[in-house]
């Protein structure tokens, strides 16, 4: 199962960089996990990064640096180099859910405090970046409209189960679609399963029409 | 010019750099770390100052960095990344914790949602060291336009709509200006047609 839909390489190169807030960082990561040929790409935009680090006019560092750092790595505090820790144990929800957005719930999928903001479409916010953006998971349940929105900022969604049509085609598992405030779009969740996906906002949703009598729901 | 093949002078210092991180994974090796320490320290504190990070908060986030080498160094694969670029993503990281407060969501390809890399075309694939210092001489050929906001990118900490403002420029342009950079160097590393 590969994604057909990728992040910008602008986007994934802010990531290599480390210049994005942490809820879009955690959706690039996310589709990273399932995406090879968009990790492939950031690795090489990492690389730019060490090639600009090594070309540095060098910074000297105080007398005595590696002097205090070998002591700390002789006074045992600093354990030799090992393999990583175990990752704990695999839940219910371990392979739907990819890290390291699996981190991020409290519980597995099912037993999050969703939220309902209508007729078969439930969000629940996992986390609010020092920039003001915020990350929220939402389900559109199977065959179920979310109501026509536009957006004040950006919308990036991260699909992770199920599949959703809109205006621009279909998003489906690891797909990444990403939409500006020019864009006011329907999304609608394909009949045979709920949609979940990964949603960061940097700034809150303009709904457009009857909708609007949800926007109080989607600050949530 | 920068010769970008390994074999000169800075081929053998990155294949160096190399050996020496894996001699720390291998045996703990103080005297490689000292050598490694001597010539990243440097550099990585010459990053954090770069990116605004005070003298003092830049010193020691450096040393930092090089400690956190010494214990993820059995982690380093010389095949994916050189040691520079390995060093890189470690101060990137630490700087995320320490001056922007946020996490860094860390990627585990033990996971069991991970999708795996496709069936590796192993010989054809340059390793870590090769591509790093390929890449470095394919930044001397990018358009002056495309380095600047590569640059701001890697330096400047800023989204790419205050990179538009500070250029006077559409925000459009900066995305354009890095989907070609980064499009033209991946051409030169033969990682895309
Ligand atoms: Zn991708």
């Amino acid at each position: 199962m590969t994604a057909s839909r990728h992040p910008s390489d602008a986007l994934l190169m802010a990531y290599a960089a480390g210049s994005l807030g942490e809820p879009t960082a955690l959706l690039v990561a996310t589709h990273l996990a399932l995406c090879p040929r968009c990790r492939s790409a950031v690795a090489d935009a990492e690389a730019v990064g060490g090639a600009l680090m090594e070309d540095l006019a060098p910074a000297a560092l105080n007398d005595g640096a590696l002097e205090s750092v070998l002591a700390r790595l002789d006074s045992g505090v600093e354990p030799p180099a090992t393999a990583p820790a175990t990752a704990p144990a695999p839940r219910g929800d371990a392979r739907l859910i990819p890290q390291p957005l699996r981190g991020y719930l409290p519980t597995p999928v099912e037993e999050l405090p969703w939220r309902p903001l209508g007729p078969g479409i439930h969000a629940v916010k996992l986390l609010t970046g020092r920039g003001g953006d915020i990350a929220r998971l939402y389900r559109i349940g199977a065959g179920r409209a979310v109501p026509r929105h536009g957006h004040r900022g950006n919308e990036m969604t991260l699909v992770l189960t199920g599949a959703y049509r809109d205006d621009l085609g279909r998003v489906g598992r690891g797909d990444v679609a990403e939409v500006d405030d020019a864009v006011t779009h329907q999304p609608v969740a394909e009949p045979t399963e709920d949609c979940i996906c990964l949603v960061v906002t940097d700034a809150p949703l303009r709904l457009t029409g009857a909708a609007r009598l949800m926007q109080p729901f989607m600050r949530t | 010019m920068r010769m970008p093949d390994p074999g000169t002078r800075a081929g053998n210092q990155a294949s160096a750099m190399t050996a020496l991180l894996e001699a720390v994974a291998a045996h703990g090796d103080r005297t490689a770390f000292a050598a490694l320490f001597e010539h990243f320290a440097p550099r990585i504190k010459a990053y954090l100052r770069r990116l605004g990070a005070a003298d003092g908060e830049a010193e020691e986030l450096a040393q930092e960095a090089m400690l956190s080498a010494w214990r993820k160094a059995g982690q380093f694969d010389p095949a994916k990344a050189s040691a520079g670029t390995w060093l890189f993503t470690i101060a990137r990281n630490l700087r995320i914790d320490a001056l922007r407060k946020e996490r860094r969501p860390e990627l585990d390809p033990e996971d069991p949602a991970w999708v795996p890399d496709p069936e590796p075309a192993a010989d054809d694939r340059l390793h870590g060291e090769q591509r790093s210092a390929r890449l470095r001489a394919a930044l001397d050929y990018l358009p002056e336009d495309q380095v600047t906001v590569v640059k701001m990118s890697f330096f400047d900490d800023k989204p790419h709509s205050l990179i538009a403002r500070e250029l006077g420029i559409p925000m459009g342009t900066v995305k354009s200006r890095l989907r070609l950079a980064m499009r033209r160097l991946r051409q030169d590393l033969g990682e895309i047609t």
